[in-house]
């Protein structure tokens, strides 16, 4: 068999001749006329596609009668979320109808940051922004030109910079999040994970998640599957420094020391090795290094990590005993921001290589194969070759990164010495870099550089602040997009499409890219002038029409090949340089890294901090929904958890209002209270992600809470993938604000 | 016929898409909700148990606000379902302070509002939009008489508990432990 991501691809092609040849796919065999369908009581309903984060699930969007809008639903067709969407999905309804977005074009008349804008006209906008970005390509090329994006799934904005001559492009949701699980998954197996994450959670046995909290993170499908697990009697594992949702429903839960994971894992490595239990005749069969790695990890006993993690050794044992006796069908969960210490990747490998011990990937209840169709483009003409890349920029860094590193981008907007920087303009599209990006002084040095600073959102968002033009874009309910298209056990197709004319003087993103493609004279690369026009000649290519899919919403294909797993005894070609699983990785050897995972200790909180740990709730997206009054109902600020030993020598009380200040000297902008309880560790204190806002645009959320990003300045970069850790940050409590340096 | 819902505190995550589903599905007004969830901590580091509850109106068989209405306005209806008559009922309040569960608010528009176990929706055979929602389907609705059904099924192999058994509501909410 073929090197297997190679094979996807072919697939993808070929999933297209198979839908032609077989129409009655299981998607015509919908019933959408339930007897309680509010169809029949003379409403209607609209495929959706939720934006409000990266699951992407599809659903519909019901009308009142009055034609304001009623309710979001989940589509039942839809395997990633099986008719059910999440929280945020669910409140998407405050995301449209919230009073504070961006109604109209703006461009700054005052300093950047400090909000003065005037408003203008589509045309006057674009024209400002293709004026400057022709005269910035002129003086420094357009690859000077960075696009930061994390919309999901269309590439309207990338398709116009490369068109424009520029493929400088990061998304934070890499170096800032799933890079180096994804670069471990590639070095080991040939194969990245994915997302949706091709686990195969609602089969599996043994469930072990070290840095993941499912069902506070609301991955719909992952939340799920991890409670049909529950049903079937699956055991749960979790190892957290904190007593998180997940850990409550564990039959395990080790209360690790922080930053102490690596060892840990290593520790499981020698004791499946040491008793033997791993799937010989699979190690045997697919991996290569075995002998290096048994001998590597010798010393690395479960009395050497009690000392490091203060899990106990026969804990260990014990709970290594548990995922052998599951094997294969047993997960030890990659996460999904994985972004801790810089040392990332090489965590990541020893998750990898635990399960290639264990023998779930490829397996039921382990890691499945995922499929997923590629639409056919419209012909048109070929993008150019950029000039330059920020590779060329950078020739030694991070060469095992697979896509941009968004902090590379900021580094390259900076002067370095005499050197020029290699990026002159930010195009942020739908990403909050200000609070995505670690080390926000840093952020704020490289905006001071920029010829041009370019920002598409829904919402005022910090990062609007700064820009030089805002565009508002017309939110998930009021416009189309590119048709979603999911890997998972199946492939599916999802349409997005407005159920309301865009509110205000908003826009679709498709539009806006187009219109500004046009204004620099890249005509040729929009053969079509309407988006309706682009998606149906698309969906015809692969059998269906616009109207079927307005109609039914998701269309499940059939597989393209049928291996979901691994057959018994199946030849198979890895995607690595030896074409095996590498337990021992001959490309971070090449690349003069450590080929097997080492433990390294990192620093711990000096005398009176605390670790800063910082996560999801389930009812909110990023910083994204802070605002979103629906959301807002459920929760309208973040708390710090303290421990109540730690709580009580400082004094504090459940509910009351403190600073943070951490190792650098950063005070938080805003106050936050302490929730005091049991459930997190003494040497650390928790929140979650995405409060404090600063810009005042966001009435209801500004102030509210406290901003994590602020308070992360350490930044340990992983020299592997360029990924940013974030979790070596300390923070103490201060009961008047100080003088606030960021 | 007799509705009941379980909720498994097993699998229950607390995101509470159970309250937002309500809140679109029946038009509640921002500020108030007629479910809720609880978070209830046990022990001491690292000796820890966590139970989660999805909560709501008990639909109860002896249902103190029906008792105390003036009116008539709360009543019992086909199912067991307990509702307010919105037209009949005056904004007295006297139900509100009777529910022992907290149940019930006054609606601004002037009447007492809760879960109506989505009357509206059930009629029909729909699930109520909480439980239709739920991702990690640990609400199971439907008939407790019916021994086929999901919920007499889990009713009948779990251990489960009321909420304060002792006020004597005989609540039709039962919590799987
Ligand atoms: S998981 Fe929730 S927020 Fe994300 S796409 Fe699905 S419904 Fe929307």
């Amino acid at each position: 068999m073929a090197n297997r991501r190679d094979f996807i691809k072919i697939a993808g092609l070929g999933t297209a001749s198979i839908a032609l040849a077989n129409p009655a796919l299981k998607a015509l065999n919908n019933t959408f006329f339930s007897p309680a369908d509010p169809l029949s009581a003379g409403l209607y309903r609209t495929p959706m596609v939720c934006e409000i984060c990266f699951w992407k699930c599809a659903g519909w969007t019901y009308k009142k009668e009055d034609g304001t809008i009623w309710k979001l639903e989940g589509n039942a067709d839809d395997p990633n979320c099986n008719g059910r969407l999440c929280p945020r999905g669910t409140g998407g309804v405050g995301t449209y109808l919230d009073p504070d977005r961006l109604k109209t074009p703006l461009i700054r008349t005052g300093e950047r940051g400090n909000q003065t804008f005037r408003e203008a006209t589509w045309d006057e906008a674009l024209d400002y922004i293709a004026e400057k970005m022709k005269g910035i390509a002129a003086e420094s090329g357009p690859e000077s030109i960075a696009l930061f994006s994390h919309r999901t799934g269309s590439a309207y904005f990338n398709d116009m910079l490369k068109a424009f001559g520029s493929s400088t492009y990061a998304a934070p949701s890499y170096a800032q999040c799933k890079g180096p699980r994804e670069e471990a998954f590639y070095l080991t197996f040939g194969e990245t994970i994915g997302s949706p994450e091709r686990t195969d959670i609602r089969d599996t046995k043994c469930l072990v998640l070290i840095g993941s909290h499912i069902g506070e993170n609301m991955h719909n499908g992952q939340v799920q599957e991890m409670s049909d697990a529950i049903d079937k009697g699956a055991s749960i594992i979790t190892v957290d420094p904190r007593f998180s949702t997940a850990a409550g429903k564990s039959k395990f839960w080790l209360p690790i020391k922080p930053a102490t994971d690596m060892a840990l894992l290593l520790a499981w490595i020698n004791v499946l090795i040491t008793e033997g239990w791993y799937d010989k005749e699979y190690v045997e069969k697919y991996t290569f290094g075995f002998d290096q790695l048994k001998a590597h990890v010798r010393s690395f006993t479960p009395e050497w990590a009690y000392g490091i993690t203060t899990i106990k050794p026969d804990v260990i044992r014990d709970t290594a005993r548990e995922m052998f006796n599951a094997s294969p069908a047993v997960i030890i969960h990659p996460g999904r921001h994985t972004t801790w210490y810089g040392d990332d990747t090489q965590r990541l490998r020893t998750v990898a290589i635990l399960n290639a011990l264990l023998g779930s990937w490829g397996r039921r209840g382990g890691f499945y194969n995922p499929d997923r169709i590629s639409l056919p483009q419209m012909p048109g003409p070929e993008f150019p070759k950029p000039a330059r890349t920020w590779r060329d920029y950078y020739p030694d860094k991070y060469v095992l990164a697979g896509e941009g590193v968004s902090n590379v981008l900021v580094d390259a907007s900076i002067p370095d010495g005499e050197r020029e920087p290699f990026v002159k303009a930010w195009f942020v599209d739908a990403t909050n870099l200000i609070e995505t990006l670690p080390d926000k002084r840093r952020t704020l040095e490289a905006i001071d550089k920029l010829e041009l600073i370019v920002a598409v959102d829904i919402m005022p968002m910090e990062i609007t602040g700064y820009a030089d033009v805002v565009l508002p874009e017309a939110t998930y309910l009021e416009r189309y997009d590119d048709i979603r298209v999911s890997p998972g056990r199946v492939p599916t197709m999802a349409l997005r499409m407005p159920a309301f004319e865009p509110q205000y003087n908003s826009k679709p993103g498709w539009w806006i890219a187009r219109e500004l493609g046009l204004k620099l004279g890249l005509k040729e690369y929009y053969p079509w002038e309407n988006i309706e026009e682009l998606l149906e000649w698309q969906l015809k290519q692969v059998d269906s029409s616009l109207d079927e899919m307005k109609r039914i919403g998701v269309k499940v294909l059939p597989r393209s090949y049928d291996d979901i797993y691994f057959a018994p005894g199946e030849d198979i070609e890895f995607g690595t340089a030896t074409g095996k699983i590498e337990l021992y990785s001959t490309q971070l050897a090449a690349e003069g890294f450590d080929p097997m995972p080492k433990y390294t200790p990192h620093p711990q909180p000096p005398e009176g901090y605390y670790r800063l740990i910082y996560g999801r709730a389930p009812m909110h997206t990023f910083s994204r929904t802070s605002n979103n009054q629906h959301l807002r109902n459920l929760m309208d600020e973040n708390n710090v958890w303290v421990n109540p030993a730690i709580a009580k020598r400082w004094g504090i009380e459940n509910g009351m209002e403190v600073w943070l200040r951490n190792q650098d000297g950063v005070v938080s902008n805003f106050p936050i209270k302490v929730r005091v309880t049991e459930r997190i560790r003494w040497d650390s204190v928790y929140m979650v992600h995405g409060f404090g806002h600063g810009n005042k645009l966001l009435t209801r959320c500004f102030g509210k809470g406290a901003s994590d990003t602020q308070l992360i300045t350490n930044v340990k970069i992983d020299p592997v993938m360029g990924g940013t850790g974030m979790r070596e940050n300390f923070v103490t409590f201060l009961f008047e604000p100080e003088e606030v340096i960021s | 016929m007799r509705y009941a819902m379980a909720v498994d505190t097993a699998k229950c995550v607390g995101c509470s898409d159970c309250v937002v589903a309500c809140q679109t599905e029946n038009d509640v007004p921002h500020g108030f909700a007629r479910d809720w969830v609880v978070e209830v901590n046990f022990g001491t580091y690292p000796e820890l148990k966590t139970e989660i509850r999805s909560e709501r109106c008990n639909h109860c068989d002896n249902a103190p606000c029906v008792r105390c209405c003036p009116t008539g306005a709360s009543k019992i209806v086909e199912g067991g379902i307990v509702l307010v008559e919105h037209d009949k009922c005056i904004g007295c309040g006297a139900c509100i302070t009777s529910c022992p569960y907290d149940a019930r608010f006054s609606h601004p528009d002037g009447y007492a509002d809760k879960c109506t176990f989505c009357e509206h929706r059930v009629k029909h055979g729909d699930d109520p939009a909480c439980v239709a929602v739920c991702p990690t389907k640990c609400l199971y609705f439907g008939d407790i008489d019916d021994p086929g059904s999901d919920v007499s099924g889990v009713i009948r192999t779990r251990e489960y508990k009321t909420l304060i058994p002792e006020a004597g509501t005989q609540p039709q909410i039962y919590f799987l432990t």
